[in-house]
C-alpha cells in the first residue's frame, strides 16, 4: 500500500519553500506534471508530500525588465508561444518549447520541469543554455543564481538541494542583429524524442562578422553539452561555408553518445554537425533580419 | 486515506467532489462522476483519448491530478451537445464516418473544438499538426481530418 501523499498549493515562494524543507519525508515539486505524473503512475517516485508551484505568480509570469526577459520556470510552452515580444526575442527558445510532445502536452510541460527532469534529450534545454540563461533559485539557505548549464548533471539527476526550487530565467538583453535557433532530428515529424537536437545564439556586428555565439547539443551525453571550440569556430567570421564547417567538425568531436533504438552513436555524430549547422544559418537569417 | 474536497465547475455546472490526491483528473471524471466518456487509452499522454478543456486549455486528463482542478473550468465531452441538438463537430463526424470504434472520438472532437475556436478557419496542415496528439487506431485520420475541416466550413458560413 503506498503511503498517504500530502498536496499543496501555495501561493507565495516563502511558503513553498518552508513546505518543502518542513516535510520529512519524500517532497516533489509539481509544475506541468508531464514527467512526473506519469513516474509516479508508474512507482518509480512516491513522494509524501507534493508542492503545485503553479499558483505563484513569479514562476508562472513573462516580464521584461531592461531589455531582459525573465521566464519564470512553470510557465508552459504554448503561454511562450503566445506572448509576442518574448517570442520574437527569443524564436529558438520558443521553438524549443514548442516542440515538447502534442498541444495538449504544451499547454502544460514547462521550461522548468524540462530542466529539472534532466533528460539528455530535453528539447527546450540546450536552447535555454545557447541563449545564456541564469537561473534563479530559492531554497532554505535564500536565493542563489546559477547558470542553466550547471543545474542537470546527468539522467534525471540535477545539483539542486533540498527545498530548492528553480524560480525564473533571466535572458540577456538582445543585442542588434542577434537571434537563436534550435532544431532537433526525430524519426518522424511529431510525438517522438530527439535523437540530436543543436541549439545557437549568434550576435553580428554591423558588419556582418559574429562577435558572440553559443552553441548547446542535446542526446549525444549525458546532459546537453555547450560546445564552445564550435561558438569559436564561428567568432571572428561571417559565420561563411568553412566557418560553419568548422563549426560542426567541433560538434562532432564533442558528443559522446550512446547507441540505442534511436540511433547509433556514430549516426548521432555525424548528424550533430549537421544539425548544428542547419540551426546556425537559421539564428544567422534571423540576426541579419532584425536590428 | 483521507480525502481531499475539490471545489470545480464542470461543463458549465457547480460541481463539488471528494478525491485522493494521487487521482488523475481522468480517474476523477469516470470512477467518482462518472462522466464516461472521456476514455483511457494510454495513461502516458500519447494518445489524446482522455482530452478535456481546463480554463479553455486542452489537456490530457489523464496527466491532471483531481485536486488541480480545484478553483477550475472543466469541459468534457458530455458537454459539447445541446441537449439532444449535437454539436457541428459531433454532426460532421457522423456524416464522413470519422469513427470506427470510437474509443478516440471524444478526446478528438474535444481538440478540433478547440482548434476551432482559436482559429476558425484552418488549412488542412494545421489541422493534422493540432491533432497531431489524438491516435486512432481505426480511420486512417483522413475522415476526421475532412470532418473538421467540413464543420469548419459549416460554422464560418454561420457566422457570416
Ligand atoms: C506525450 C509526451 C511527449 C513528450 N515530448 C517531449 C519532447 O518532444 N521533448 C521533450 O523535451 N520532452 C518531452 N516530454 C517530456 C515532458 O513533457 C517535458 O520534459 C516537460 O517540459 C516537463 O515539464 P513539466 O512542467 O510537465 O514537469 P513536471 O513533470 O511537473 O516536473 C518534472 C521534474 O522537474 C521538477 N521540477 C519542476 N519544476 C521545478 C522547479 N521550478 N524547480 C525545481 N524542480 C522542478 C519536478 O519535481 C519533477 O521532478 C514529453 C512528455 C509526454 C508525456
Ligand atoms: S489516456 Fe491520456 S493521453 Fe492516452
Ligand atoms: S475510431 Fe477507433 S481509435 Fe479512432
Amino acid at each position: 500500500m503506498m503511503s498517504e501523499m500530502r498536496f499543496e498549493s501555495p501561493q507565495t515562494l516563502e511558503a513553498a519553500v518552508a513546505l518543502l524543507s518542513g516535510h520529512n519525508g519524500i517532497t516533489k515539486i509539481l509544475a506541468g506534471g508531464t514527467d512526473l505524473l506519469i513516474q509516479m503512475r508508474g512507482g518509480r517516485v512516491e513522494p509524501t508530500l507534493l508542492v503545485d508551484v503553479k499558483s505563484i505568480p513569479e514562476l508562472t509570469s513573462i516580464s521584461q525588465n531592461n531589455g531582459a526577459f525573465r521566464l519564470g520556470a512553470a510557465v508552459n510552452a504554448m503561454q511562450m508561444s503566445e506572448h509576442e515580444a518574448f517570442a520574437q526575442s527569443w524564436p529558438g527558445l520558443t521553438e524549443a518549447a514548442m516542440l515538447i510532445g502534442s498541444y495538449q502536452i504544451k499547454s502544460r510541460a514547462t521550461v522548468g520541469g524540462n530542466l529539472c527532469n534532466a533528460s539528455p534529450a530535453a528539447d527546450s534545454v540546450p536552447a535555454l543554455i545557447a541563449a545564456g540563461a541564469i537561473a534563479t533559485i530559492m531554497g532554505p539557505q535564500g536565493i542563489r543564481e546559477q547558470k542553466v548549464e550547471d543545474i542537470a548533471t546527468g539522467p534525471g539527476k540535477n545539483s539542486l538541494a533540498k527545498g530548492e526550487i528553480v524560480l525564473y530565467f533571466t535572458l540577456p538583453p538582445r543585442a542588434p542583429h542577434s537571434a537563436d535557433a534550435y532544431l532537433r532530428f526525430i524519426p518522424r515529424t511529431e510525438m517522438d524524442i530527439a535523437v540530436v537536437g543543436a541549439g545557437i545564439n549568434l550576435t553580428l556586428n554591423d558588419k556582418g562578422i559574429c562577435i558572440e555565439a553559443r552553441v548547446c547539443i542535446g542526446a549525444v551525453a549525458e546532459k546537453a553539452l555547450l560546445v564552445k571550440e564550435a561558438a569559436a569556430a564561428l567568432i571572428g567570421s561571417t559565420c561563411d561555408e568553412s566557418a560553419l564547417e568548422k563549426m560542426g567538425a567541433a560538434v562532432s568531436a564533442a558528443c559522446r553518445p550512446i547507441d540505442d533504438k534511436r540511433g547509433t552513436k556514430a549516426y548521432r555524430i555525424k548528424v550533430s554537425s549537421v544539425m548544428a549547422r542547419r540551426a546556425a544559418t537559421i539564428a544567422l537569417n534571423r540576426a541579419r533580419r532584425t536590428h | 486515506m483521507s480525502k481531499q474536497h475539490v471545489t470545480t465547475q464542470i461543463n458549465g455546472n457547480s460541481v463539488e467532489f471528494l478525491c485522493e490526491t494521487r487521482q488523475t483528473l481522468l480517474e476523477v471524471l469516470r470512477d467518482e462522476l462518472h462522466l464516461t466518456g472521456t476514455k483511457e487509452g494510454c495513461g502516458t499522454g500519447d494518445c489524446g483519448a482522455c482530452t478535456v478543456t481546463v480554463d479553455s486549455k486542452m489537456v490530457c486528463s489523464c496527466l491532471f491530478l483531481g485536486v488541480e482542478a480545484e478553483g477550475k473550468s472543466i469541459q468534457t465531452i458530455e458537454g459539447m451537445a445541446q441537449g439532444d441538438k449535437l454539436h457541428v463537430l459531433q454532426r460532421k463526424f457522423t456524416e464522413h464516418a470519422a469513427l470506427q470504434c470510437g474509443i478516440c472520438t471524444p478526446g478528438m472532437l474535444i481538440a478540433a473544438q478547440t482548434l476551432l475556436e482559436r482559429n476558425p478557419d484552418p488549412t488542412e496542415e494545421q489541422t493534422r499538426y493540432w491533432l497531431s496528439g489524438n491516435l486512432c487506431r481505426c480511420t486512417g485520420y483522413n475522415q476526421i481530418i475532412h470532418a473538421v475541416l467540413d464543420a469548419a466550413k459549416e460554422l464560418r458560413g454561420a457566422k457570416s
